[in-house]
C-alpha cells in the first residue's frame, strides 16, 4: 500500500476500486503539476526572472515580501528573492538531474558488466558496491570538496557517485534473471552481441525498476547537494542554489525570514512531490517491490 | 556460525582498510596543508621545514605505510594545528555528540515504531493517514531547514529554547528534535508497510483461524517478524550515531564530532580528518556486524541455513 494511494483514495467498494485505477489520485496530480512547474521554471529561468541574480537594491535591502517590485522581498544586500530563488531553482534541479544520470548510468553499466564477466569481475563490482554503502557520504564529499575547492562539475561528479551501488545491485540481479528466461538466451543464439542484448534487449525489460531507483535517490541528491551547500562547501557564492539560499538566509533569521523561508519551502515542496509521485510510479510499473 | 562471523569480520575488516585507504588517498592528492597551516606568504624553507616535520616531502607510498603502521600500532597521528593527539581530540568530542543523538535515538525508537504498527494494524483509519502523512512530511524536510524552522518558531517567534550552545541540558532540546523528527518518521513508515506485509502472511491468518487471541497474534507471530527488516534500519542509524549530527552541530553550534570534522577540514588538519572518518567507517561497520549477530537471534531460520 503507497502513501499517495491511501492519502488519496481509500477505496472501499469495486466500483470505487474501479474509479480510483483509471484516475490519477490527487496528491500525485498535485505532485506532477509541482514538478512540472520546477521543471518550467528550471528552463526558462533566464526569461521569467524579473532581475539579474545580482543587480542590488541598497534603497529596499530586507524588504518583506508583498512589494509590488520585490514579489518574495530582498536580501541583506538588496538583492530579489524571486529572482536568486528562480535561479536557485535551476542550479540544484540541473544537479540532481545531472547526477542521477551519472550514477543510473554508471551504476547500471556496472551491474550489467558483474551479470556478464561473473567471477572476478562480478566480485570487485560487488566489493565496490559493499565499500560505497558503508561510506558515510555526505562526511567523505564534504572533506573531498574542502581539500579540493568546489566547482559545479566536481559537484555534480561527486553525486554521481551517489547511490550507484543500487542501480548496480538492481540492473545485476535483473540482468542474470533476465540471461535465465528466453528471450536473452534467444537474441543470443541469433548471434547478437553482448552490448545489442544488453541495451536492446534487457534494458527496456529492467527499466522501469530502474526508473523507480531513480525516483528514490533524486530526492536524496537534492538534499546532499543542499547540505552541502548550507554548510558552505557546495556551490560558490555568487552563483546560488537552494541549499545556499537557506544558508545565507540562516544570519537574517530574525530580521528577514523570507529569505530562509522562501527556498526551505521549494526544497520540501519538492522532495514531498517526488516521493508522492515515485510511490505512485512504482505501484504502476514495479508491483514486486513495495 | 563461527566461519560466517569470521567471514563479516573479514569484509568489515576489508571495509575498513578500504575507507582508511580512500581518505588517505583524496586527502593527500588535494592540497598541501602547509598553504593553509602558515599562509600563501610564508618563506620557502619555513615551508620545506613544515614539509619535512610532517613528512610530506616523501612518495604517497612511503606516507601510506608509515600511516598504516603507525594506525596498526594505536598511533593515530597528532594534530598539525595544536599537536595534541588526533584520537584524543576526536575522543573528547564524542560524549558531546552522543548527547545529542542517543536520546534522539531513543525518540525514534519509542515513537516511531509505535506509531508505524499502530497504523498498520489499524489500516486506512483517521489515525494511519495522519502517521503516514506527518511521517512522510518528516523525512522530505532536511535536517537543515527542519532546525531552522524550529529555530524560528521556538527561539525568534516564542522566545522560549536557546537557538545554539551547550550550556544546560535546555539547550540540547532543539537539536535532539531536530534530529529525530526526520528518523520518527523513516521509521514509522518503514515499520508500517513490513507490518503491513507481515499480517498478510499464511501463518498470522493460521493463528488467527485457530482461535488465538488478537493480541497474542501480534504480539507472538506479527511482530517478531516483522522486527527483521526493522532491526536492519535501527542498526543503519545506530551506525550513524556518530557521523549523523554534522549539519545539525552545525546549526546549533554544538561542540561535538561534526563540529570538529568542519573545523579539521577547512584547517586541513591531515591526522584529525582522518582520524574522525576511521571512527566513523568503524561505528558503521560494528553496527553492521551487530546487525548480523541480531538476525540470526531473531530468526533461527537465517542461523541454521549457515551451519
Amino acid at each position: 500500500m503507497s502513501i499517495s494511494h491511501t492519502l488519496a483514495s481509500p477505496a472501499t467498494d469495486a466500483k470505487s476500486v474501479r474509479r480510483s485505477r483509471s484516475r490519477l489520485p490527487m496528491s500525485v496530480g498535485l505532485g506532477i503539476a509541482w514538478l512540472g512547474a520546477m521543471v518550467l521554471v528550471a528552463a526558462f529561468a533566464d526569461q521569467i526572472r524579473p532581475f539579474d541574480i545580482t543587480t542590488m537594491d541598497l534603497a529596499h535591502r530586507l524588504a518583506p515580501p508583498g512589494g509590488l517590485k520585490h514579489l518574495l522581498g530582498t536580501d541583506e544586500l538588496g538583492r530579489d528573492v524571486l529572482t536568486r530563488l528562480i535561479q536557485s531553482i535551476r542550479v540544484s534541479l540541473v544537479i540532481a538531474f545531472g547526477a542521477t544520470l551519472l550514477s543510473a548510468t554508471f551504476g547500471t553499466l556496472l551491474g550489467f558488466a558483474a551479470a556478464q564477466f561473473r567471477g572476478v569481475v562480478e566480485h570487485l563490482i560487488l566489493v565496490l558496491a559493499d565499500f560505497q554503502a558503508a561510506l558515510p557520504f555526505l562526511i567523505m564529499s564534504l572533506a573531498v570538496l574542502a581539500f579540493f575547492g568546489s566547482s559545479m562539475l566536481l559537484l555534480v561528479c561527486l553525486m554521481g557517485f551517489y547511490g550507484w551501488e543500487r542501480y548496480a545491485r538492481i540492473a545485476r540481479g535483473l540482468a542474470i534473471s533476465a540471461g535465465t528466461q528466453g528471450y536473452a538466451a534467444a537474441v543470443v543464439q541469433l548471434g547478437a552481441t553482448p552490448g545489442r542484448v544488453y541495451l536492446r534487449h534487457i534494458l527496456p525489460n529492467v527499466a522501469s525498476t530502474l526508473i523507480v531507483s531513480m525516483t528514490l535517490t533524486f530526492p536524496e541528491i537534492i538534499l546532499m547537494e543542499s547540505g552541502l551547500s548550507f554548510l558552505g562547501l557546495g556551490v560558490q557564492p555568487p552563483e546560488t542554489s537552494l541549499g545556499n539560499m537557506v544558508g545565507f538566509g540562516r544570519e537574517y533569521l530574525t530580521r528577514a525570514p523570507w529569505i530562509m523561508l522562501a527556498p526551505a519551502v521549494v526544497i520540501m515542496l519538492t522532495t514531498l512531490s517526488i516521493s508522492l509521485v515515485g510511490d505512485w510510479l512504482r505501484d504502476k510499473l514495479d508491483p514486486t517491490i513495495r | 556460525m563461527v566461519r560466517f562471523m569470521l567471514g563479516r569480520l573479514l569484509r568489515a575488516f576489508i571495509t575498513i582498510i578500504a575507507v582508511v585507504t580512500f581518505a588517505f588517498v583524496v586527502l593527500r592528492m588535494s592540497g598541501d596543508p602547509s598553504q593553509v597551516m602558515l599562509g600563501p606568504d610564508a618563506p620557502q624553507d619555513a615551508v620545506d621545514a613544515f614539509r619535512h616535520r610532517w613528512g610530506l616531502d616523501q612518495p604517497l607510498w612511503v606516507q601510506y605505510f608509515a600511516y598504516v603502521r603507525s594506525i596498526l600500532t594505536g598511533d593515530f597521528g597528532v594534530s598539525m594545528r595544536d599537536h595534541a593527539s588526533a584520537l584524543g581530540l576526536v575522543l573528547q568530542r564524542v560524549p558531546a555528540t552522543l548527547q545529542l543523538t542517543l536520546p534522539a535515538m531513543a525518540l525514534k525508537l519509542f515513537l516511531g515504531i509505535p506509531a508505524g504498527v499502530y497504523a498498520a494494524l489499524n489500516r486506512d483509519s483517521t489515525t494511519d493517514r495522519a502517521v503516514i502523512l506527518l511521517s512522510v512530511l518528516g523525512f522530505t524536510i532536511p535536517s537543515f531547514v527542519m532546525g531552522l524552522l524550529l529555530v524560528l518558531i521556538f527561539s525568534v517567534m516564542l522566545g522560549v529554547l536557546p537557538s545554539g550552545g551547550q550550556d544546560t541540558w535546555v539547550h540540547g532540546i532543539l537539536p535532539t528534535l531536530t534530529l529525530a523528527i526526520g528518523g520518527i518518521g523513516i521509521l514509522a513508515r518503514f515499520s508500517r508497510s513490513a507490518m503491513i506485509e507481515v499480517l498478510t502472511q499464511h501463518y498470522v491468518r493460521t493463528a488467527s483461524a485457530k482461535g488465538m487471541s488478537w493480541r497474542n497474534v501480534v504480539w507472538r507471530h506479527a511482530l517478531p517478524n516483522a522486527a527483521l527488516p526493522i532491526v536492519t534500519l535501527v542498526g543503519f542509524m545506530v551506525g550513524s550515531l556518530i557521523a549523523g549530527a554534522v549539519v545539525v552541530e552545525s546549526i546549533f553550534s554544538w561542540p561535538g564530532i561534526g563540529r570538529l570534522l568542519i573545523v579539521s577540514v577547512s584547517n586541513r588538519d591531515l591526522a584529525v580528518v582522518q582520524c574522525i572518518l576511521l571512527v566513523i567507517a568503524a561505528t558503521m561497520v560494528v553496527s553492521n556486524l551487530l546487525v548480523d549477530l541480531a538476525y540470526g537471534w531473531l530468526d533461527p531460520r537465517l542461523a541454521a541455513r549457515r551451519h
